[in-house]
């Protein structure tokens, strides 16, 4: 008993410092990639990548399923393509502005749907991820089942061009980036310690005085904001915006990339969607493509019944016990 | 209305689906005092509590804290106005450590709850307090252990500290010394004993020695109803609380 109350107190900061290694680590493989692996495909990959982190702040830190994220991968990238196209922001504007937009979109979704517990949440934010597409299919401006075509990238700041891929392929980065420290600070923030009560006792949250519905609208208007921000930069990347990012199977498919690469851990989502983009890719070309849903669908099936936590929650899980085994040797 | 009286319920009742819980409840709790509920198994005082904090909501009858009717207004908003509760199955966060329980009802009053742009670091100034917390419950050794990893009687104890955070003007506490050894009951008693010296407790406690040192005044439920109302002596020596209540309790404690 006393030996592992003192593992688990020790484990936290040595965690904390083991993050932040792992991340200048992968910062630098993401600066080093493009040489390597074709920019696009990197691009869409991040880009999934920052809509998964996105999606995890909810599920895997407030604990509420949304299955209407599409809705805000969407929002920003119809209106950061409408605004580049006729406005002719430049592109870091043209994504603030289409992040805006979904915030504000999460912020209507939120009012009507965090008081919601379990599926009743996953059914309302659902629904009204419905309305959204279906507006999204009838409204002049997205060009409907065509989408919407030709979407400039622009200069960044005016000076640099975004149609070179390797300018673009940074600038991705750095979005992604930033999207994913706004997780990592909000996760380990005075108000994500408010979040993780929540999610740990919530009627002991409410009796110590926390009007628990505002921190789940707070939470959830972030998350949908940074689902908004991985939209709009991704409608850069492919210059195109379609009705296929607001479809309920793309809320499906970030459930997916979450649930495959542990929700609740700060690299899960990032590593689901590498397993999920590339896996997609490899099939897509050949003649298994028609058969891909079933393969995710297989695959999903696989991991929910084997490896409940995810890759990163397996790993992590692992490391722990590897950890813990060696300090009761000791 | 008397200014004396710090909560006050008139004719509260609660029905489910056609039985009745609460029935018409009226409660007069003088400030200053530590008074308890108590009555046997299902009489309703959980029942009472959850009403009086809004987790349910009152058939009929209306609650008035500090002369103010709280009927209808939120749970979370009735513990910032100093009514804050504890509840009778241990209520921790269980995979915070001991220290951040505490921290988190501290962070409560600090203003940045929803400042998701600034590191962790800033509760540390809080750490001060909730060490101090701790150790009036006697958990001072076991700030940094993850608060599942603690014994029963220990989470109670943490919970009390927690509770103890907001500086309420008014606690509820459901059983405290519930599922406590008897050296942690003795401090727990102490412990309640002298946060009264400031506040007004309403408590419910199937522990009577505990209720007879502590309770200035009781009041008996049974079956939703207030059976009777008094100090320690007159209600142990009402006939209908030994058969009641007593007698129940006394077969309790020869089993425990
Ligand atoms: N949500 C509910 N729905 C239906 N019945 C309920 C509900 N909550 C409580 N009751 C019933 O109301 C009655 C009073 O329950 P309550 O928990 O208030 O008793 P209690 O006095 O706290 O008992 P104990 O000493 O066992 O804690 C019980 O018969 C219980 O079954
Ligand atoms: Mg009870």
């Amino acid at each position: 008993m006393t030996t592992q109350i003192q593992m688990n107190a020790v484990t936290q900061p040595r965690q904390r410092g083991l993050t932040l290694i792992l991340i200048l680590g992968l910062i630098s493989v993401g600066l080093l990639a493009p040489l390597v692996v074709y920019p696009v495909f990197l691009m869409k990959f991040l880009c999934f990548a920052l809509f998964a982190c996105a999606f995890n702040l909810m599920l895997g830190f407030v604990g509420m399923l949304s299955f209407g994220h599409a809705a805000f991968l969407a929002t920003g990238g119809y209106i950061t393509g409408y605004a580049m196209t006729h406005f002719g922001l430049t592109p870091e504007l043209g994504v603030l502005v289409g992040t805006l937009a979904s915030a504000i979109l999460g912020f209507v979704f939120g009012k009507l749907s965090v008081k919601r517990e379990g599926i009743y949440f996953a059914m309302v934010t659902l629904a009204l991820a419905q309305l959204v597409f279906f507006f999204y299919l009838q409204a002049d401006f997205t060009g409907g089942e065509n989408g919407m075509q030709g979407i400039p990238r622009g200069e960044l700041f005016g000076l640099i061009d975004l149609n070179d891929n390797l300018n673009m392929y940074y600038f991705v980065l750095a979005v992604f980036l930033l999207g994913f420290f706004v997780v990592y600070r909000t996760v380990h923030s005075p108000f994500g310690q408010v979040l993780k009560a929540i999610r740990e006792n919530e009627p002991r949250a409410v009796s110590l005085g926390y009007s628990v519905g505002n921190y789940k609208l707070l939470a959830f208007v972030i998350s949908a904001a940074l689902a908004g921000m991985a939209g709009s930069t991704k409608a850069l990347v492919f210059e195109l915006e379609s009705l296929t990012d607001a479809h309920w199977h793309m809320s499906g498919e970030v459930v997916l990339m979450t649930l495959l690469g542990g929700m609740g851990t700060l690299f899960g989502p990032v590593v689901g969607a590498a397993i999920v983009i590339a896996i997609s890719t490899l099939f897509s070309g050949g003649e298994l493509g028609n058969y891909i849903h079933i393969i995710m669908g297989a695959i999903f099936v696989m991991c929910v019944l084997s490896f409940r936590r995810g890759v990163v929650g397996e790993f992590q899980r692992v490391m722990a016990r590897n950890f813990s085994a060696s300090r009761v040797g000791k | 209305m008397n200014n004396n009286y710090i909560l006050e319920t008139h004719h509260l009742t609660k029905e489910f689906k056609g039985f009745t819980a609460v029935d018409d409840v009226s409660l007069n709790i003088q400030r200053g005092h530590i008074h308890a509920l108590i009555g046997p198994n299902g009489a309703g005082k959980t029942t009472v509590f959850n009403l009086l904090t809004k987790y349910l909501s009152p058939t009929s009858g209306t609650i008035l804290f500090n002369g103010r009717d709280i009927t209808a207004i939120e749970s979370s908003a009735i513990a910032r106005q100093g009514l804050v509760r504890s509840f009778q199955i241990s209520a921790v966060f269980p995979n915070l450590t001991v220290l951040e329980n505490v921290r988190v009802a501290l962070q409560q009053r600090e203003g940045n709850s929803f400042h998701f742009w600034k590191p962790e670091s800033v509760l540390d100034r809080l750490n001060e307090r909730a060490e101090q917390l701790l150790e009036s419950v006697g958990l001072q050794d076991f700030a940094r252990v993850v608060t599942v990893d603690l014994s029963y009687g220990r989470k109670r104890a943490l919970e009390i500290a927690t509770t103890l955070a907001l500086d309420p003007e008014m606690l509820l506490l459901d059983e405290p010394t519930q599922g406590m050894g008897q050296e942690d009951v003795e401090r727990t008693a102490n412990l309640i004993r002298s946060v009264a010296d400031n506040r007004t407790i309403l408590m419910v406690e199937h522990n009577l020695k505990v209720v007879s040192q502590l309770a200035d005044r009781i009041t008996v439920l049974q079956r939703g109803a207030v059976l009777t109302e008094g100090d320690y002596a007159t209600v142990s020596d009402d006939p209908r609380v030994r058969e009641a209540y007593l007698g129940v309790a006394a077969d309790k404690e020869t089993a425990a």
